[in-house]
């Protein structure tokens, strides 16, 4: 591959994990602790309604091991395409 | 000892672990001025940037709050938390890359205009000043009630102890200042949490203890039999009139999503946040960060909801229906300070807490008057839709929290040495942002270019003191709109700068014009959105008058829309950035040199 090619395939795989991860962030804050909230409220999780647990902490909970995974993820995608800062 | 004994002392030794630790770490050169020489390890300045975005508003307001709003209150935890991610993903990373000091310096360089840049300063010279007043404010708030001092007083130790580290130390003072503040305010949180925690559920840990079952001590002291804790809530609340506490409030669905989006965005636009990731050595390192500061932020958000429903269950257990006489000491303290209130509607001599408000307006006292059970003379005119006499002030549930679970007296001081450790870092970390826009981008950027070096560190240091000045003064005499306007701060943050960073990272193709244009667009919705309810027009500030049902507080995530649109469209239509402009970009993406 050329190196303008690596560059481009890097910045490519950069944006379908960021695509990813984001659709986990929406999914579980914005649907799972506000629009489907009612729903998930009459399942109960240890004493939780389930819809007001993901809104008060499972959200941060995620958000959490989203960055976490994002860090893991682009670290070796540095190492693999030779971005790395030396 | 007592409690005004134990904060003194806390409060004391914080002070002087924080003057301390700015003596160690003061600031020579520009550099260490604007981003610590960007030296700090990730997770220091993952702690710092913790202790910087948690402000007196997270620490001593959000979990009161949620213990009046109930399940609606989440979009404070989910909106002021989820930004971290879009921080992490989105900005942090190439910002980092770009390696130089402000957010408008990269603004004027990124879209090759200084006026996009004199646009950003202003911007980042608004929002700023707007919150580090409510910063002050807090300070004087704790100052007052807890050292018996009065609140101009505190106010104005608050801003020496600021201004000796903020204008000494510059970023680097600050830095680590920050992260001593961050363990202060931490534990002063948790402490109370795993105390009441074990009281009512036998729980130590308070995250799971609010989902627990009550332990035998916690039915006793609530006099009520077992069962779950937030189920045993839910019953209180709907003995009263209120909609159950975990199930949905009185926001509807689309505006808690707005207002939720809007927190969100407006946390990944707030320069006094940005800015704390040009402080890591690396690319690397500045993702990182950004995971350790919200692990730490996290941790005392998800204490929150917690604290926020031990708190409801125990004020209205040890209020509702009580005489004044028997009412717990606290109450009596608070009254002191205006910010609780009773008044005896129905005559029956004890203290009802129902849906509703009890008074119309702002409360006042008929001063040096008390009622037939001692009770201050409330003036202000009562909301007889309401069966409800008590007005107590959602600000002091933190505070009074201690001693509404009738802790000993060094934890009621720990938590007041805590909430003065979140003012007062949140309000450095802004005052260093106003500096430096006005020193770096202002000063040596437009109007004198040839500052030295020495000059610049000069004008930095004087606008930071400048900056306490201002900040001072507004908590002294504190505008009313305070809470209006930071509505005000996000909403703005949302719908300029956030947009047109992505923008500028992600697509090389947008132009000078088309961020311009889009900043402008979406500040305008939005400021006359918020001016026309807020301000112009607040009687018509309610959801039937409402743009599709959405508040002034959440209307800047369709600023954020407009901007985006209204910079794709300009961008398309006019001429591309310069070759060395997108060249710039392209580098932006990539951590090494290429």
């Amino acid at each position: 591959m050329a190196v303008k090619d690596t560059y481009e395939a890097y910045w490519k795989q950069n944006l379908i994990y960021i695509v990813i991860l984001l659709s986990i962030w929406f999914a579980v804050s914005f649907l799972c602790g506000i629009m489907l909230a009612d729903q998930l409220d009459n399942i109960k999780f240890f004493g939780f309604p389930l819809g007001f647990w993901f809104a008060n902490q499972g959200s941060e909970v995620t958000f959490v091991i989203l960055i976490a995974v994002y860090v893991k993820l682009m670290n070796a995608l540095d190492i693999k395409y030779d971005v790395h800062e030396k | 000892m007592d409690i005004i004994t134990w904060t003194w002392i806390i409060v004391g030794a914080s002070f002087a672990l924080y003057i301390g630790v700015a003596l160690w770490s003061r600031a020579r050169t520009t550099g260490e001025f604007y981003v610590a020489a960007k030296q700090v390890h990730p997770v220091l300045n993952g702690m710092a940037t913790g202790a910087d975005w948690m402000s007196a508003a997270s620490f001593i307001s959000m979990a009161g709050l949620i213990s009046f709003l109930g399940r609606d209150g989440a979009m404070y935890l989910m909106g002021w938390t989820g930004g971290y991610v879009l921080l992490a993903m989105l900005l942090a990373p190439y910002l980092r890359k770009y390696g130089k000091y402000t957010v408008p310096m990269f603004v004027g360089e990124r879209y090759y205009s200084q006026t996009a840049r004199v646009v950003a300063v202003l911007c980042a010279i608004f929002v700023s000043f707007t919150y580090v007043a409510g910063q002050m404010r807090g300070v004087g708030v704790v100052f007052s009630r807890f050292l018996e001092v009065p609140i101009n007083t505190g106010v104005l130790i608050g801003m020496g102890i600021v201004f000796f580290y903020a204008v000494l130390g510059g970023m680097k003072g600050i830095t680590y200042t920050q992260v001593a503040q961050y363990c202060v305010l931490i534990t002063a949180y948790l402490i109370p949490a795993i105390f009441i925690s074990i009281m009512l559920t036998g729980n130590p840990i308070p995250q799971f203890g609010y989902g627990s079952s009550l332990s035998e001590n916690g039915m006793q002291l609530l006099n009520t039999s077992g069962g779950y804790l937030l189920d045993k809530l839910n019953d209180v609340q709907k003995d009263l009139g209120f909609p159950a506490y975990t199930g949905r409030g009185s926001k509807s669905m689309i505006d808690v999503f707005m207002i939720t989006f809007a927190l969100m965005v407006g946390t990944a636009g707030l320069p006094h946040i940005i800015i704390r990731f040009f402080t890591t050595p690396t690319i690397k390192g500045a993702r990182a960060s950004a995971g350790w500061a919200l692990l730490f932020i996290a941790i005392l958000y998800t204490t929150a909801p917690a604290v926020a429903s031990f708190a409801r269950l125990n004020m209205i257990h040890t209020l509702n229906n009580k005489t004044y006489t028997e009412a717990p000491s606290w109450f009596k303290n608070w009254e002191k300070t205006g910010l609780v209130a009773w008044k005896d509607k129905n005559g029956d001599g004890k203290i009802q807490y129902a849906k509703g408000e009890a008074f119309k307006g702002k409360i006042a006292f008929e001063p040096g008057v008390v009622g037939p059970y001692g009770e201050r003379v409330v003036t202000t005119p009562l909301d007889e839709k309401s069966a409800s006499e008590l007005y107590i002030d959602r600000d002091i549930m933190v505070l009074a929290n201690p001693e509404i679970a009738k802790l000993p007296a060094w934890v009621v001081a720990l938590v007041a040495a805590g909430g003065l450790a979140a003012a007062l870092s949140t309000a450095a970390g802004l005052l260093l942002v106003i500096a430096s826009a006005f020193s770096h981008d202002l000063i040596k950027n437009v109007i004198a270019p040839n500052t030295s070096e020495k000059g610049e560190l000069i004008y930095a240091r004087i606008a930071a003191g400048f900056a306490v000045m201002v900040a001072g003064y507004f908590g002294i005499h504190p505008p009313g709109f305070v809470a209006q306007v930071v509505a005000f701060a996000f909403g703005l943050a949302a719908s300029s700068f956030f947009p047109v960073i992505i923008m500028g990272v992600f697509w090389k193709r947008t132009t000078k014009e088309g961020a311009i244009l889009g900043m402008i667009s979406g500040i305008v919705f939005t400021a006359a959105y918020i001016i026309y309810f807020k301000f112009v027009n607040p009687d018509m500030n309610k959801a039937q008058y409402w743009l599709w049902g959405i508040s002034p507080e959440g209307i800047g995530t369709i600023g954020m829309l407009i901007n985006f649109v209204v910079t794709y469209v300009v961008s398309k239509i006019t001429k591309e950035p310069p070759k060395a402009v997108q060249d710039m970009v392209a580098s932006l993406r990539y951590p090494r040199e290429i």
